[in-house]
């Protein structure tokens, strides 16, 4: 819902590094987007194409590498990925987990040509 | 550069590594609001809920009670009209003032900002910053109060913790409120409190009723406690 600050945010980014290093043109992002998130890559996409129009990052490619979430366990220290009905620990039915991946949300490259 | 490539004049590509988080440029903004609170002694609540769930029935129950205990300001974020900033300082806000987002569904450092702006913070003990009615995208964009505090509600469904784990896990108090409610809803207290702890094990849970007042005391005590560290 809030993807038109974010990708704005993106564009941003991807400009002042892409200025820094005197690029001509941005051919890609690599964004990574945990679980998580909440971000949606479809609508990331959509205002990338108005937003990004007479830029030097007009024809990027967006690259979304999607990372699941994953808990690990508080009282038996499993290790596990929660689905959407239930977030307690698989093996021990704990509560009180720690969250390892899942909540990324940044830029990781981009790919300029010079 | 290999000269073939230079001789077709074919372009070089270059991956230039970044790993920059995408909402910074907010999270140092919520820094500056942060210290700008914290410099003025003012304790501060952003206040998340979906729409209906009691946000400003909330604010309206609570400013009464803290009455002659703490001076209060509160701001009120929506995407249009001002009936809530009208409804806190109907209520007893010493000063109300309403952000509207136009179109945006969450409020973000810069709002708050515009916002602070508008108040002589010296002049109160507590900010009450009412976020837009929305579960998901609040929770993305930090404001740089002292705490979060999430508004739940027993016909929400007690399923909300396991629908929305991002946000059920970033605050650091919930409310659960329309309590008065439960005799007539398949709500399980014990599933969406099972959910709750998973995530967030420390939050600190306050069940009430806006309609009745059932547990109000214990919030406003949490509040003036704070209020006054």
């Amino acid at each position: 819902m809030h993807e038109l600050p974010v990708t704005q945010s993106l564009l941003k980014i991807a400009l002042e590094h892409a200025e820094k290093a005197g690029a001509k043109q941005v051919t890609a992002l690599n964004i990574v987007i945990g679980e998580l998130s909440s971000m949606v890559d479809d609508s990331i996409q959509f205002y990338w194409e108005v937003i990004a129009k007479d830029t030097i990052a007009e024809k990027a490619v967006l690259n979304f590498r999607r990372i699941p979430a994953e808990l690990q366990c508080m009282t038996c220290f499993e290790k596990y990925h929660p689905t959407d009905k239930e977030l307690v620990c698989p093996q021990c039915g704990g509560v009180g987990a720690k969250i390892i991946a899942g909540e990324e949300f940044f830029l990781e490259a981009i790919d300029v040509e010079h | 550069m290999p000269e073939s490539r230079r001789a077709y004049n074919i372009p070089m590509t270059q991956r230039i590594p970044i790993v920059e988080n995408i909402l910074n440029a907010n999270d140092r903004l919520a820094e500056e609001n942060f210290a700008r609170i914290e410099a003025a002694g003012v304790f501060s609540i952003n206040i998340i809920a979906s729409p209906g769930a009691g946000k400003t029935s909330l604010i309206e129950q609570t400013l009464p009670l803290l009455k002659g205990k703490l001076r209060v300001a509160a701001v009120d974020g929506d995407i249009a009209t001002s009936i809530d900033s009208d409804r806190a300082a109907i209520a007893g806000a010493a000063a109300a003032v309403q952000i509207n987002t136009g179109g945006d569904c969450h409020l973000d450092a810069v709002m708050l900002r515009g916002a602070l702006d508008q108040l002589d913070l010296t002049q109160f003990d507590l900010l009450i910053v009412e976020n837009v009615g929305n579960l998901v995208c609040p929770a993305n964009f930090k404001l740089g109060t002292h705490k979060t505090v999430l508004v739940a509600s027993v016909p929400e469904g007690d399923d909300k913790p396991y629908k929305y784990p991002g946000t059920y896990r970033g605050v650091d108090a919930l409310v659960v409120n329309k309590i008065d409610l439960l005799p007539y809803v398949d709500f399980r207290m014990d599933y969406f409190t099972q959910g709750v702890q998973v995530l967030n094990p420390n939050v600190t849970t306050f069940p009430l009723s806006c309609r009745t007042g059932e547990g109000l005391e214990a919030w406003v005590d949490w509040l003036i406690q704070n209020a006054k560290k």
